[in-house]
């Protein structure tokens, strides 16, 4: 009975996303405050009718109620309380309720926070957003009902997918998910500033913390993944140009030039069109996301739908949404009447941002899309190499990392570039000796050593000198905003320096160990001990014993697992790690090698790969406090 | 021409040059790290390139699998069903990879064995890659467990 209740709810959520759409629209065109007084209560209402559809999914996980298809597919008696609740966004339709969950979250919150807006505005967006939670609940009720129920009920589950068995699995999901949703807002907002036809600074205004929330959830939600992928999938990599990380990284590249161009056009009003072309690129690149992933037309980890109806589904949505609100753009962009600019201004600055991180992104699209492209044309099967990625990201991202410094310190409008350089340039310099002395120092890969010491001591001192001159000139003074902006920019250094000094300088080993024989990496000393047998609560595990040493010191002893679970016989590895700071010991088990105990052993060094998402959180981080700043709190003008 | 015209001319000028250049750098990128895909039957009828990666794609040969005891080295044959090719691979498999199942190997040919860098595996029971998937169908004898002709 209660699958059925869900599957009400669900229905009821459909109605209710499909009044939400209609009647404040109509209503602010036509001018009728009653109907546009209907947004909000009609917000609210689909928020709760989709938590509870929601809820009771879960509940049918929780009794471990079979008769329910999906539940019967995704989860098990045996499974640990824990993973029933991540179960429920296991698989297809169950993680698309969660995308709708989270979408009706934002039309909620937008609905509460909005106050300060006129009404019609208000009406508007959450018109849009209503369009766009009616299509994605008409297509979870019409090709993915997760309260399909299975006749007769199975007596046993079939089990989660035990990839996904991880804590780290369990919020990396809803994370992406809240960021990647986000962007709805700001795409809303850019379609209710297209039909009324104008873009006031006070409704960027408005739309920039809404903006900063989600690429932040975006930036952790991506973090996450690459971090779950480091430990959990044993490869020892963390960010593998998959289409599917792909497709998050699109939508983080053209929001992270979003916030920036909605900065620009807030405070100075120019670039207003453009503002409003990237707020409906991100959210495009977010569906196009959902359409990679869930349509099964690209192989990877991460896809676990092939129906083709799902995929035309999707696809026929995503060039409704593309094409209306291209085509909108196009009948009804703003005319631009910003503040002319120098070219030695921080608007062009922040054009070069954001024409270099739009680039990177139609880079990324495109060695994406292009296997697709081939087969459609008939040049045969193929795969683009993760190299192609690698070395178009980093000629690209180059001209950023050098401009990076320059943006905070250089003024609107007019501003002598030769000024900010002499400032910098006692910086640079220093940068520059450290990255030589590194060249010269690195045991391995010297020029991505180099590159690691450059990026990373030019960005942070670059942005020293900012919060310096903030203490000489203001006294100190820093608004949210900037320290927002400062804390972004030392996680973007953070994250250059791991990243590049991780690629560079780390070791990998595969080995051939018997019990008690010893490898060297570096200075570090791994022992191998043997492997024994150990039961899980739904898997049996061969559990290795590697003792790692450096010198006489003692670090460890590392336990990496061989799981393979009861039901369905899958084999996972589990790799075990001893983090730091300054490096990680990483062991990942292979397989038996001979019946006198040798098996075939990963060991990593990997020097500061911890960075990477210590930068990536510190960006979110920055992205969030930006938020927090006192020129969001204003009253927005009526229109 | 007026110098607000001039300008302009410049500013698309320089747009123009760095598409193209941007365009050059992508083409270039694409053209060496485009890695194919071919099934054994191709390797067999001369379609796979002679000194290039590729990737081999289908089914580990039943009863093929040998390794050199105590050591990493490991020798088993994919095959479509249809023809089959000898592998060779120094390394740690994937924890799917089972005779009988699908995998996708990247490396090129050598002295008549494909020489693997990598073997990626499905990733559970219910995935199996799309490119193996249509290579299998191609071998259109999924009944069989013959590994077929060398």
């Amino acid at each position: 009975m209660w699958p059925e209740l869900g599957q009400v709810s669900l229905l009821l959520g459909l109605v209710l996303a499909l009044l939400l759409s209609v009647l404040p629209l109509w209503g602010a065109t036509k001018n009728q405050p009653a109907l546009i007084q209907t947004a909000k209560p009609l917000a609210y209402t689909l928020l709760a009718a989709i938590a509870l559809s929601y809820a009771l999914l879960t509940w049918a996980f929780l009794q471990h109620d079979f008769s329910v298809a999906y539940v019967a597919r995704n989860s098990n008696s045996l499974l640990p309380v824990l993973y029933q609740f991540s179960a429920v966004w296991g698989a297809h339709e169950g993680s698309l309720l969660l995308w709708v969950l989270t979408l009706c979250l934002w039309i909620a919150a937008v609905a509460l926070f909005s106050r300060n807006l006129p009404g019609h505005v208000v009406a508007r967006v959450l018109s849009v957003m209503g369009m766009v939670a009616f299509g994605f609940l008409a297509f979870t009720v019409f090709t993915s009902n997760p309260f399909e129920r299975l006749l007769p009920a199975a007596l046993e589950g079939h089990d989660l997918n035990p990839l996904l068995q991880d804590p780290g699995l369990i919020f990396h999901p809803p994370l992406l998910y809240i960021g990647y949703v986000g962007f709805s807002v700001a795409f809303a907002f850019a379609i209710a500033a297209l039909i009324e036809g104008r873009l006031d600074s006070d409704y960027v205004r408005w739309a920039r913390p809404w903006t900063n929330i989600a690429w932040a959830f975006l930036t952790v939600g991506i973090a996450l993944g690459s971090f779950w992928a480091y430990y959990e999938l044993g490869w020892g990599g963390w960010w593998f140009w998959d289409p599917v990380e792909n497709a998050s990284f699109m939508p983080w590249l053209v929001g992270a030039a979003l916030l920036h161009s909605q900065a620009t056009t807030e405070k100075r009003g120019s670039f207003s069109s453009w503002t409003l072309l990237l707020a409906i690129a991100a959210f495009s690149l977010s569906l196009l996301g959902t359409f990679l992933v869930r349509s099964g037309v690209l192989t990877s980890v991460h896809a676990f739908a092939s129906d083709p109806e799902r995929g035309m589904f999707i696809l026929a949505f995503l060039s409704a949404v593309v094409g209306g609100s291209l085509a909108l753009f196009a009948w009804r962009a703003p005319k631009e009447h910003g503040k002319p600019f120098n070219w030695q201004s921080r608007e062009s600055l922040l054009l070069f941002n954001n024409l270099f991180l739009a680039a990177a992104c139609a880079m990324v699209l495109l060695g994406t899309l292009y296997p697709l492209l081939a087969e459609a044309l008939g040049l045969g099967k193929i795969s683009v190499g993760p190299p192609y990625f690698g070395k178009l990201f980093l000629i690209l991202m180059a001209p950023i990392v050098l401009l990076i410094p320059f943006g905070p310190l250089t003024r609107w409008q007019n501003e002598d570039l030769g000024n900010v350089a002499r400032w910098l340039a006692p910086w640079l310099v220093l940068a520059l000796v450290v990255a030589v002395i590194a060249y010269f120092r690195a045991p391995q890969h010297p020029f991505k050593s180099a590159l690691a010491y450059f990026s990373g001591l030019w960005i942070f001192l670059g942005t020293a000198r900012f919060v310096w001159q903030r203490f000489r000139q203001a006294k100190g003074r820093f608004t949210a905003e900037m320290s927002g902006m400062v804390l972004a920019h030392t996680g973007v250094a953070v994250f250059c320096f791991g990243a590049l000094m991780a690629e560079g300088l780390s070791v990998e080993k595969d080995v051939a160990a018997k019990p008690g024989q010893r490898f060297e990496i570096g200075d570090y000393r791994f022992t191998f001990q043997g492997v024994r047998e150990l039961p899980g609560p739904n898997f049996t595990a061969q559990r290795g014993d590697v003792l790692v040493s450096r010198g006489d010191r003692t670090i460890g002893l590392l336990h990496p697992e061989k799981r393979r679970y009861a039901s369905g016989g899958s084999i996972m590895t589990e790799a075990d790690m001893h983090g730091g700071i300054t490096r990680d010991l990483y062991v990942a088990l292979g397989e038996p090698l001979d019946d006198k105990g040798t098996w075939a052993l990963r060991l990593h060094v990997k020097p500061f790969i911890r960075w990477i998402w210590i930068g990536a959180l510190m960006m979110a981080l920055g992205a969030l406090l930006v938020t927090f700043d006192a020129r969001f709190k204003h009253k927005v003008k009526a229109a | 021409m007026n110098p607000v015209r001039k300008r302009r001319l410049i500013l698309v000028a320089l747009v123009l040059l760095a598409a193209a250049v941007a365009a050059l750098f992508i083409t270039m990128a694409l053209q060496e790290n485009i890695n194919y895909l071919h099934t054994p039957t191709e390797v067999r009828a001369g379609q796979a390139p002679e000194n290039a990666r590729f990737r081999l794609g289908g089914v580990v040969c039943e009863g093929s699998v040998q390794r050199t005891e105590g050591s990493l080295d490991i020798r088993f044959a994919i095959t479509d069903r249809v023809r089959q090719v000898p592998v060779h691979f120094n390394g740690i498999l994937p924890d799917m990879f089972k005779e009988g199942t699908s995998v996708i190997a990247s490396g090129k040919m050598e002295n008549g064995e494909f020489t693997a860098t990598e073997v990626l595996a499905k990733h559970d029971e219910t995935y199996m890659p799309k490119e193996v998937a249509d290579a299998m169908a191609k071998g259109a004898a999924l009944q069989t467990k013959t590994c077929g002709e060398p």
